[in-house]
C-alpha cells in the first residue's frame, strides 16, 4: 500500500533500496532528514561529518573501497565541498557515489538563495531533480545505476518543497550490492597534472554520452496538451505548480535530468509549440540553455529571479484568472512574528553581556544568529559557517577595536578551527566565544564531534574544546555559564583588555534537550515590580508587560533566572 | 473532484506537526491523493508556522496558494488573521481564541490588534472560535489543543465517519497519550 512520506524520507528509502552502504553528511536545512532517516536502517553505515567537504571526501573513499556511498548537504554546504566535487568529476568512482544538494528558494532557513544547478554544469556532473516523494525515492535509486554506468558521481538536487513535503510513495525492497574490488589505479585516482590532463577528455566524453542518455531516458518526458499555442519546459516543484495551474492545457516537457540537458528533445518540443515558456525558480538555467540552442523563449522576464513560485503566480502570468483571497480591513496592523531564541536559551545571557559591553559582535550560522534580532540586536555580521572567527582576525588586524567572534560548537568544528589557527599563527588580538550548547541546534539536535555521541546517539569520540584551543597556542581559555550575567560580563571585560587573543567557552546545553532539567517557572511580586522594563531588554518570549507590571508565562518559563539578575527591585521570585 | 485545502497555522512549538500528520493519515486512509507541506529550521523557533494539507483525486502542488484554503485551522487568533488571504471565498476558519504576543508586541514596538475576531468576521469569512486551551486543559494537558481543533474540524467532514477519525488518532498518537488525545478530540467535537 502507498504511504505518505516526506521527500527526504523517500530519498533515504531510495538510497536504502539501492544498496547504499556508507553515508556521511553534515546537517543543513532542508537536507538534514535524509541522513537521519537513512541512519534508521541498520544495513547502512551513517555518520555526521564535521563538515560537507569531509563528508564528500569520506563518501569518495567508501566508493573507492568498492561500496555504494552517499553524502548530503544544503546548497551552501556544496560550496564547502566544491573542492572535492570538481575533481571527483575527473577521477570518477569505483562503486556508485551519489551526492544530494538541497536548495532553499525563499530562504526559509538559509543565508542566501543560490541556485545549485550551476554546479552540475561547472563541475561537469549529471544532476537529477525529483518533483515529489515517489520520484525522490526512484531518482536516488536510479542515480546509482547512472553513477556506475558512466563512472561518475551523480548529484540529486532537492529543494525545500520537495524535501519537506509529504506525498504518496510505493516502496520496494533493498538490493544488496556486493563490494566491488578495490584496484590500484594511479592514472585514474591520483590527480596531478600529468594524470589529470588525461582525465579531462574522459570527462568531456562522459558528458557527451550522458547527453545522449538524457535524450532517451524516461527521466525526461513530454506530456501532451490540448493547446499547442504554448509549450512549457519545467522541472522539480515547478512542474507541480504548472500542472496545478494549467492542468493538461499546454504540452509540458518535464526534465527529471537537469544536466546534461536533452538538446534534441528540447528542439523537437520547441518545434511543436508556438510560444516556448520556461518555468523554473531562481536562475534561468534551462532558459539560458535554450537560448544557447538558438531557441526563442520566455522565462525570467515573466517569473523573475527571486524566491519561490506557486500555482497562482504561474496562472496569473499565463493568463488564467485566480481568486484573490479574503482581506482584512487596512486599519488592522498585523505584527510580524519572527523566530526568536527560546525561553531559557543559553545564548540569551551571553548576548546580553555582549550588548552591555558594547562589543562589535561578528556572528556565525546557527540559532544564535537570532542574537541579531531586537531587542538584543547584538550581532553585526553573519556571512557563512566559520566566518566569525576568520573575519575577527581581519577586523582586528585592520584596526577594528573591541570585537568578538561568536560561533556555536558544531559550527566551530565545521570551519571555525581553521580561522582560529590563523589567529594563533598570525597573532591578532580578539576574543573568540564558542557558544557550546552541546548540540547542533538549529537543524533539530544533531550530534557533533564535541558531544561524545554519534548519529544514533551511541557513545563516540569527544573532542575537548579547551584542550584543542590550548594546543593551538591560546594561553587564555576560560569557561563561563551564560545563565550567570556577572560571570559573563567579568570574563568579557578581562579578555577584551588582555591585549592578546583569547577563547571564552560559554557552556550550557540547549534548553530544549530532553535530558536538561529545568527550574520551576519564576513569579513576579507585583508589589516590588516598578514596571521599569529592565527585564524586557533580553527578549525572552516568556516575559511580557501587563498593566504596567512584568508578567511571566508559566507555560514557557524554564526558570533560567536571567531576567531575575536584571531586576534591581528583587521582583522575581524563584529560579533556584 | 477539485483539490481541497486545509491550512494549519500557529506559533512554532504549538503542535501543528501532529495535527498535519493525523490529517494526512486520515485522508490517505480514505483513498485520496494527499500532499502535506511544512517548513523546518529557523522559522520553528517561536515564529509563525504554516502547514498545508491538500487532498483530492490527483494533487499536484504541495502548497496552498492565496484564495484556496477551504479551512484554516489556527492555534492562535493573530495567526488566523495573518493567513486570512489564503482563505477561499467560501472557506472557513476554525481557530483557538488563544493569544500569544509576538516579539514586537512584547517589546512594546507594536500592539496586539484589538477585536481581531470581529475584524475577521467583518471580512465575511466563516469562523468557529473556541477556547481550545481551556478545553485542552480540561482534557488533561494544554498541549492537546491540536486534538481539540481537529475535533471541531471533524464536524465539517460529514462523509468521514467518527470511527475513521478514531482510527487515525490511535495510529498517530503514542499509546500513553491516547486517552488524553481522545478526550481532547471529543471535547472539540462536542463544543
Amino acid at each position: 500500500m502507498k504511504q505518505l512520506m516526506q521527500g527526504n524520507t523517500a530519498a533515504a528509502r531510495g538510497l536504502y533500496e539501492a544498496g547504499c552502504f556508507f553515508a556521511s553528511s553534515y546537517p543543513g536545512t532542508p537536507s538534514t532528514e535524509i541522513t537521519e532517516e537513512l541512519a534508521k536502517y541498520d544495513e547502512v553505515y551513517c555518520e555526521w561529518a564535521p563538515n560537507e567537504k569531509v563528508a564528500m571526501e569520506a563518501a569518495f573513499g567508501a566508493s573507492l573501497a568498492g561500496r555504494r556511498s552517499f553524502c548530503g548537504m544544503k546548497h551552501v554546504g556544496l560550496n564547502v565541498a566544491a573542492d572535492p566535487l570538481f575533481t571527483v568529476s575527473y577521477t570518477g568512482i569505483n562503486a556508485g557515489m551519489v551526492i544530494c544538494v538541497a536548495d532553499d528558494a525563499g530562504m526559509h532557513s538559509s543565508q542566501n538563495e543560490q541556485d545549485s544547478r550551476h554546479y552540475a554544469r561547472a563541475a561537469k556532473l549529471p544532476m537529477l531533480e525529483p518533483s515529489d516523494s515517489q520520484e525522490a525515492l526512484e531518482f536516488f535509486r536510479i542515480a546509482y545505476d547512472i553513477s556506475e554506468e558512466f563512472d561518475s558521481p551523480v548529484i540529486v538536487k532537492m529543494c525545500t518543497r520537495i524535501a519537506h513535503s509529504q506525498s504518496l510513495v510505493e516502496t520496494g525492497e533493498r538490493k544488496e550490492i556486493p563490494a566491488r574490488p578495490y584496484e590500484k589505479n594511479i592514472a585514474k585516482y591520483v590527480m596531478m597534472p600529468g594524470n589529470a590532463i588525461k582525465r579531462h577528455p574522459v570527462v568531456e566524453e562522459r558528458m557527451r554520452r550522458l547527453a545522449e542518455y538524457a535524450e532517451t531516458s524516461p527521466l525526461n518526458r513530454v506530456e501532451e496538451g490540448s493547446d499547442n499555442s504554448t509549450g512549457i519546459i519545467t522541472s522539480s516543484t515547478c512542474y507541480q505548480y504548472v500542472k496545478e495551474a494549467l492542468g493538461d492545457k499546454y504540452p509540458v516537457l518535464k526534465l527529471g535530468m537537469i544536466w546534461p540537458m536533452p538538446d534534441r528533445m528540447i528542439r523537437e518540443f520547441s518545434g511543436h509549440v508556438g510560444r516556448l515558456v520556461i518555468v523554473e525558480e531562481l536562475d534561468g538555467f534551462i532558459e539560458e540553455h535554450c537560448r544557447a540552442l538558438g531557441l526563442q523563449c520566455e522565462g525570467k522576464s515573466l517569473f523573475g529571479y527571486l524566491g519561490e513560485l506557486s500555482q497562482n503566480i504561474i496562472a496569473d502570468k499565463l493568463g488564467v484568472p485566480v481568486h484573490s483571497g479574503v482581506k482584512l480591513s487596512e486599519s488592522v496592523k498585523i505584527p510580524a512574528r519572527p523566530p526568536m531564541m527560546c525561553a531559557g536559551c543559553p545564548h540569551r545571557g551571553i548576548f546580553y553581556a555582549l550588548k552591555q559591553a558594547g562589543c562589535t559582535v561578528l556572528g556565525d550560522i546557527g540559532c544564535y544568529t537570532l542574537g541579531a534580532v531586537a531587542p538584543l540586536s547584538a550581532m553585526e555580521m553573519t556571512l557563512c559557517m566559520g566566518a566569525s572567527v576568520s573575519a575577527l582576525h581581519g577586523f582586528s588586524k585592520a584596526g577594528g577595536k573591541n570585537a568578538v567572534a561568536v560561533i556555536g560548537d558544531s559550527t566551530f568544528m565545521h570551519s571555525g578551527m581553521t580561522g582560529l589557527a590563523n589567529i594563533a599563527y598570525n597573532q591578532s588580538a580578539g576574543v573568540v566565544i564558542i557558544l557550546d550548547n552541546s548540540i547542533t541546534g538549529m537543524t533539530g539536535h544533531q550530534q557533533n564531534p564535541t558531544t561524545g555521541r554519534n548519529i544514533k546517539g551511541d557513545p563516540a569520540g569527544k573532542i575537548d574544546l579547551e584542550s584543542l584551543c590550548r594546543a593551538m597556542g591560546f594561553g587564555r581559555v576560560r569557561v563561563v555559564d551564560p545563565y550567570n550575567l556577572k560571570e559573563c560580563a567579568d570574563a568579557l571585560k578581562e579578555e577584551l583588555s588582555a591585549g592578546e587573543a583569547s577563547v571564552i567557552i560559554s557552556r550550557r546545553p540547549c534548553a530544549l534537550l530532553k535530558y536538561v532539567k529545568h527550574n520551576p517557572p519564576l513569579k513576579v511580586d507585583a508589589e516590588k515590580c516598578k514596571g521599569c522594563k529592565s527585564c524586557m531588554r533580553i527578549g525572552c518570549p516568556a516575559l511580557s508587560m501587563k498593566d504596567g507590571k512584568a508578567r511571566v508565562d508559566s507555560t514557557l518559563c524554564v526558570g533560567c533566572g536571567v531576567c531575575k539578575q536584571l531586576c534591581k527591585f528583587g521582583a522575581f521570585i524563584g529560579g533556584e | 473532484m477539485t483539490t481541497k485545502n486545509i491550512m494549519i497555522v500557529g506559533v512554532g512549538g504549538q503542535g501543528s506537526v501532529l495535527a498535519s500528520k493525523l490529517l494526512g493519515h486520515l485522508l490517505t486512509s480514505r483513498g485520496f491523493d494527499v500532499k502535506v507541506s511544512e517548513v523546518h529550521g529557523m522559522s520553528q523557533r517561536g515564529g509563525s508556522v504554516v502547514t498545508y494539507v491538500r487532498y483530492g483525486e490527483k494533487v499536484y502542488s504541495p502548497v496552498t496558494d492565496k484564495g484556496q484554503a477551504d479551512f484554516i485551522v489556527s492555534f492562535e487568533i493573530l495567526e488566523a488573521a495573518r493567513w486570512i488571504e489564503y482563505l477561499a471565498p467560501e472557506g472557513r476558519i476554525v481557530t483557538s481564541t488563544q493569544q500569544i504576543d509576538p516579539m514586537p508586541v512584547l517589546t512594546g514596538a507594536m500592539t496586539y490588534p484589538e477585536n481581531l475576531l470581529h475584524e475577521i468576521q467583518n471580512t465575511g469569512a466563516k469562523i468557529d472560535a473556541l477556547d481550545c486551551l481551556t478545553l485542552a486543559e480540561k482534557a488533561g494537558s494544554p498541549k492537546a489543543v491540536n486534538l481539540v481543533l481537529l475535533g471541531r474540524l471533524s464536524h465539517y467532514f460529514p462523509d468521514i465517519p467518527q470511527e475513521a477519525w478514531q482510527k487515525a488518532i490511535t495510529e498517530c498518537v503514542p499509546a500513553k497519550f491516547l486517552d488524553l488525545n481522545r478526550r481532547a478530540f471529543e471535547l472539540g467535537r462536542n463544543a
